[in-house]
């Protein structure tokens, strides 16, 4: 059974609808890549998928024992206010927040599970570091284990590498492959038809048609075409 | 010194209600800097100018259908538009920052000309009653004690809800969508906390008077940003400053003899600049 269904969805805001007719299942260990160009709708279909927003029409289903709540998620960059003051230790923390409930602050076993994944993700060394202060790629990182803690079901990653030099971002996406293989599954927002490629098994294409299907039937199709070369016109 | 020490204890000390000011100062000076931080760092700051003026309006209104606590009129109306606002800022057809301007100066006017129509018979002096709820009475706050206690009962509610709630007020604060997204009820937090600057503002109000009440949420908050970068610090050191400014700032205005509202924003504009050099030295530094 698939984690997660969407049927004939149509999202946008105040009922003008930016994206219709997107359909796709996710299975457990799937690896799925978003791609379509700026403005074809693929942040707002994710924020519908996450519950941010409403749709207009279509249905989301959860399966497999998954909760609309239980998918980790990582903001495009600028969604993060620059200046904010933020520990990474504060930042991290926070990712566990919606499994306390009630009560009003952090036990130990939630501190340990976040020391934890800071060590994870080799970022244990800047846990009092302010967050603002950091690099784009080691923020990355520290979202990504806010996103972990707060589940490690499916990830939502909306363009994480984005603004990312080239070392940063072949780490993040081998990051990202690891989790994959440890059984987290992903969605990936992206920009990146080549990363798309190498690493993901399925692939949501929005843009004048949408596709969904295995990335061997991408390729094949005619929008994988179009867009693969587009995409090597521009670099 | 034995002359200021002598204006301390006559003026402040000797009499029971200069001790009910000092509390009701520190207490009203906690609140507003703990909700500071996250109305600073939510860009929400103009929100606190925007209610301060809706206050006005209300307690105009009270003072003409002639209520004895006017707080009962105010803290409602208050407590309504915080939320109207707080709701507005997203998505509204008008948006946020221009709803506020528009409830704000309304707000304002209409207070002004029901003062004017219907004198209230107590003072006799409307340009003073005006000044008094713009910028605070001159006089330390002559409050019963009924009131004080009113007061700490809302400041000790405020503080503890903000305690309590602290790790959420942080998460919706620094990512509302990530909260969101993981099942936390935002719009709940956003909800508490409207409603706590709505109290706040409504208690400050006769401690510096309406249009200084922004000055007391927004200083301590900016002046702990410009020298600590984690949220807990920014909120303990934006308490202790608030404190100990408004403290200093009420025995202040008593030994030189000067409006307290006033007196306690210019020692926070003072503290502001400390720390602002404090923080461009040591961002120099680190660089």
């Amino acid at each position: 059974m698939a984690l997660l269904t969407c049927k004939n969805l149509s999202v946008g805001y105040d009922g003008v609808a930016v994206a219709s007719g997107i359909s796709f299942s996710l299975f457990s260990g799937d690896y799925l890549a978003v791609i379509g160009e700026n403005g074809a709708g693929k942040t707002t279909v994710m924020k519908t998928v996450l519950g941010l927003i409403k749709q207009i029409s279509g249905e989301i289903e959860t399966g497999d024992g998954l909760k609309r709540n239980e998918i980790g998620y990582l903001p495009q960059q600028t969604a993060v206010q620059r200046d904010f003051p933020a520990s990474v230790w504060e930042v991290v923390l926070s990712g566990r927040l919606s499994k306390i409930g009630l009560r009003p602050f952090y036990d130990k076993e939630e501190k340990r599970l976040a020391e934890d994944m800071l060590e994870e993700l080799n970022i244990a060394h800047l846990k009092k570091r302010p967050y603002h202060e950091l690099s784009g790629g080691q923020q990355q990182r520290v979202l990504l284990a806010r996103a972990l803690l707060a589940t490690r079901k499916v990830l939502l990653l909306d363009e994480p590498v984005a603004g990312l030099d080239p070392i940063v971002t072949t780490e993040m996406y081998e990051t990202i492959e690891n989790l994959n293989k440890k059984g987290t599954s992903v969605i990936m927002i992206t920009h990146d038809i080549a990363a798309a490629k190498k690493y993901a098994n399925k692939i949501l294409y929005i843009g004048a048609n949408v596709f969904f299907g295995s990335k061997e039937e991408f390729i094949k199709s005619s929008d994988g075409k179009i867009f693969g070369s587009a995409g090597r016109n521009k670099k | 010194m034995t002359e200021i020490a002598e204006r301390l204890y006559y003026g402040f000390f000797y009499l029971p209600t200069g001790i009910y000011a000092l509390i009701v100062s520190v207490l009203v000076a906690l609140c507003s800097s703990l909700l500071g931080v996250t109305l600073v760092l939510k860009r929400f700051s103009f929100i606190g100018d925007g209610l301060s003026h809706v206050a006005f309006g209300a307690m105009a209104v009270a003072a003409v259908v002639g209520l004895t606590n006017q707080m009962f009129i105010a803290m409602p109306v208050t407590i309504i538009c915080a939320v109207l606002l707080l709701k507005a800022g997203g998505r509204a057809k008008i948006r946020g920052d221009a709803s506020v301007a528009l409830i704000s100066v309304g707000a304002l006017a209409v207070g002004y000309l029901l003062m004017n129509l219907f004198p209230s018979s107590a003072s006799g002096s409307i340009s003073a009653d005006v000044c008094s709820t713009l910028f605070g009475s001159y006089a330390l706050v002559t409050l019963t004690g009924a009131e004080v206690w009113l007061c700490v009962v809302l400041s000790v509610v405020a503080i503890t809800l903000f305690i309590l709630f602290y790790n959420k007020i942080f998460a919706v604060t620094f990512d509302e969508n990530f909260a969101v997204a993981t099942g936390i009820k935002a719009n709940l937090y956003n909800l508490i906390t409207a409603i706590l600057i709505a109290v706040v503002i409504v208690l400050a109000m006769r401690l510096v008077g309406s249009l200084l009440i922004s000055a007391l949420i927004i200083f301590p908050a900016i002046s702990a940003m410009r020298v600590f970068k984690t949220f807990k610090s920014v909120t303990l050191c934006s308490a202790i400053l608030s404190v100990i400014c408004t403290a200093f700032g009420v025995l202040l205005s008593v030994v030189i003899d000067t409006p307290v509202g006033p007196t306690i924003v210019c020692v926070d504009i003072i503290v502001f600049f400390a720390f602002w050099l404090i923080g461009s030295l040591k961002g120099g530094k680190a660089k």
